[in-house]
């Protein structure tokens, strides 16, 4: 416990512009996406943090959450961080400027498995990588249009697939299938539960 | 004198060694690999964004799905996040069934990578072994849950029930003669604890026998010994996790080094591999059964000795008893408000991982304090691994290649989501 305490002053002694949160014993350190090369470079060199160890990389798309954050950026591009060394966890959330067309620098730079990750959250949110070698999309179709995960990107999806007898070939059209919503996505106000 | 080119060829997704739908596109220089580019997404259900138009119960089932040959640690990773989130505690008991069922399935993935490991390189007998023994273990997830695969077992707050008290027995039919029934039936006498005991003691002779098969088998040896080397800096860098990276040498396991449920009150070992190659990470694993079988054992002994709830009792998260619920009007409410709307998860986020049989397994939930995730990222240990294959086959010949594939431990359930 005490030791993400410790780890928690470390970070904000080292990131004085970083904003430093502790939630659910976990630690998060929220940047600007201009900041991330440089804030992954620190961290994992930085004899205190040595956060060698790169787990995941994940894109959130915040244009539906409820809460304003970081100037109101829609995109925040997610890096989980892993040190062996002191047995921590750290969590890098930088928010992508520009809401129309995301752009942040590519960590391959840093951590060499950052490459398919991001090209993951490129194919699903749409978030551009600045100097990755092969920013291909990885799970969506081949020429696939859109960006999936995107909260505006309907959950049935646009187009749908099936063989054509007179074309002789498999062809996309517009969805038939209709959204179903059976469970309302309900958000309680504040200290509703509390009575 | 005859001009020599690389050239490109396909590999999967339909091929039997391809484990599941890989397309590999491979860049050969007559049968050296110079370059593979794995295609992958052609089992992409975009279980994420399923996960965020339904409420948490709901998406139990899809987290089974996922790795479909490692069930329950799947869903282990999702209800640790929202424990997590809620600061739920779970019952001692139901801990233990989980680190039991844990371990079970383990195994189940072990056998189904061994098996497949060695029929890809050549070796067809011990997949009809290991599936033997996955038979046994179906039955045991059939008992508790009803599914011989996705068990939708464990829930936030503890698990589904308890451990029921009769081993489902064989029945005679037009087919079969009483006496093999008979037979079929006699570890099945008791409840499932002494069917699991049973098949505890049973198995160390079993993994003896795969291991007569394979671990001083010349061709075996000749096809895993020094193939895709991975020193244990670059294992680090490429976000290696389980046995990938213990195979490499580096002690890292998440049971011991950040426990969850009640692993550190048990006894194992974590076994390390040294030179880092495909026949280390062979080892390692075979290693792996063999703790997963000593921590069975004592998961066993402990819930023979104990007895308790498996439920969390907190009734706005785990739903009420069915008897409670024809009598008490709030449990009644309680049920009906838990399976309709569902409960709500505090504005924040979280990341939950576990030893999964592969790797790391971690879930990422960002919540707005609605009923439902707003968004959730499954980390898949099999992701990152096979984002290596470029690295690991280069400069290996294409039969290689199948026992890297083997030795990663490739399902696409996980890998695509």
């Amino acid at each position: 416990m005490s030791d993400l305490n410790k780890l928690i002053s470390n970070l904000k002694s080292t990131f004085p512009q970083a904003v430093v949160n502790k939630q659910f014993d976990e630690a998060t350190l929220s940047i600007y996406g201009n900041e991330i090369i440089k804030t992954l470079k620190k961290l994992k060199t930085g004899s205190q943090f040595k956060f060698l160890q790169l787990i995941d990389i994940a894109a959130v798309d915040y244009s539906q959450y409820p809460q304003k954050l970081f100037d109101n950026n829609r995109y925040a591009v997610v890096y989980h961080l892993l040190s062996i060394k002191n047995n921590q966890r750290l969590r890098v959330r930088a928010f992508v400027e520009d809401n129309n067309f995301p752009v942040i620098e590519t960590a391959t730079t840093v951590y060499a498995n950052a490459d398919w990750y991001e090209r993951e959250a490129f194919d699903l949110f749409g978030v551009m990588f600045l100097n990755h070698p092969d920013l291909r999309r990885i799970l969506t179709d081949y020429g696939f249009i859109g960006h999936p995960f995107r909260k505006d990107f309907p959950m049935i999806g646009n187009v749908e697939m099936r063989y054509d007898p007179e074309q002789k070939r498999v062809i996309y059209q517009p969805v038939t299938i209709e959204s179903r919503n059976n469970v309302p996505r309900v958000i309680d106000e504040e200290g509703f539960r509390n009575g | 004198m005859a001009e020599i080119k690389n050239y490109t060829m396909n590999f999967g997704p339909q091929h039997p060694a391809a484990h599941g739908v890989l397309r590999l596109v491979l860049e050969l220089d007559g049968e050296v690999i110079q370059r593979a580019d794995p295609h992958i997404g052609l089992l992409h259900r975009a279980t994420e964004k399923l996960a965020e138009n339904r409420t948490y119960i709901q998406s139990v089932p899809y987290m089974d799905r996922l790795d479909y040959v490692s069930m329950m640690m799947n869903e282990h990773a999702f209800v640790m996040a929202i424990e997590k989130m809620l600061n739920l505690k779970v019952p001692v008991r139901a801990q233990y069934i989980r680190v039991l069922f844990d371990e079970i399935t383990r195994l189940l993935n072990h056998l189904l990578w061994l098996g497949c490991h060695a029929l890809d390189v050549g070796a067809m007998s011990v997949f009809l072994y290991t599936f033997r023994e996955r038979e046994d273990l179906f039955d045991c997830y059939e008992a508790v849950s009803g599914a011989r695969m996705h068990a939708a077992y464990y829930r936030p707050g503890g698990v589904y029930r308890d451990l029921p008290d009769h081993m489902p027995q064989y029945q005679n039919t037009r087919f079969s003669r009483p006496s093999e029934t008979h037979k079929l039936n006699e570890n099945r006498q008791g409840s499932l604890l002494d069917f699991i005991e049973d098949f505890a003691t049973r198995f160390p002779g079993y993994i003896d026998e795969y291991e007569t098969l394979l671990t001083d088998n010349r061709i075996w040896k000749q096809r895993t010994v020094g193939i895709g080397v991975v020193s244990p800096e670059r294992a680090i860098e490429l976000g290696f996790t389980g046995p990938m990276l213990r195979g490499s040498g580096i002690e890292w396991d998440l049971r011991k080094k950040q426990p969850y449920e009640v692993y550190d009150k048990l006894d194992f070992d974590i076994p390390v591999g040294v030179e880092g190659d495909c026949y280390d990470r062979y080892l390692v694993r075979i290693e792996e059964m063999r703790q997963s079988v000593h921590l069975i054992k004592q998961c066993t002994k402990w819930l023979r000795e104990n007895s308790g709830p498996v439920i969390s009792d907190n009734q706005k998260f785990a739903p009420p008893k069915r008897t409670d619920m024809k009598e008490d009007m709030e449990s009644m409410i309680h049920h009906f408000k838990l399976f309709t709307e569902g409960f709500h998860l505090p504005k924040g986020e979280a990341y939950a991982a576990v030893e999964h049989p592969k790797g790391e397994f971690g879930i990422y939930m960002v919540s707005d304090g609605a009923n439902k995730p707003y968004r959730l990222k499954i980390r898949a240990p099999g992701f990152a691994h096979l984002a290596s294959l470029d690295e690991m086959t280069k400069g290996h010949m294409i039969s290689d290649l199948v026992a890297i594939i083997g030795t990663q431990d490739i399902v696409f359930g996980e890998i695509d989501r």
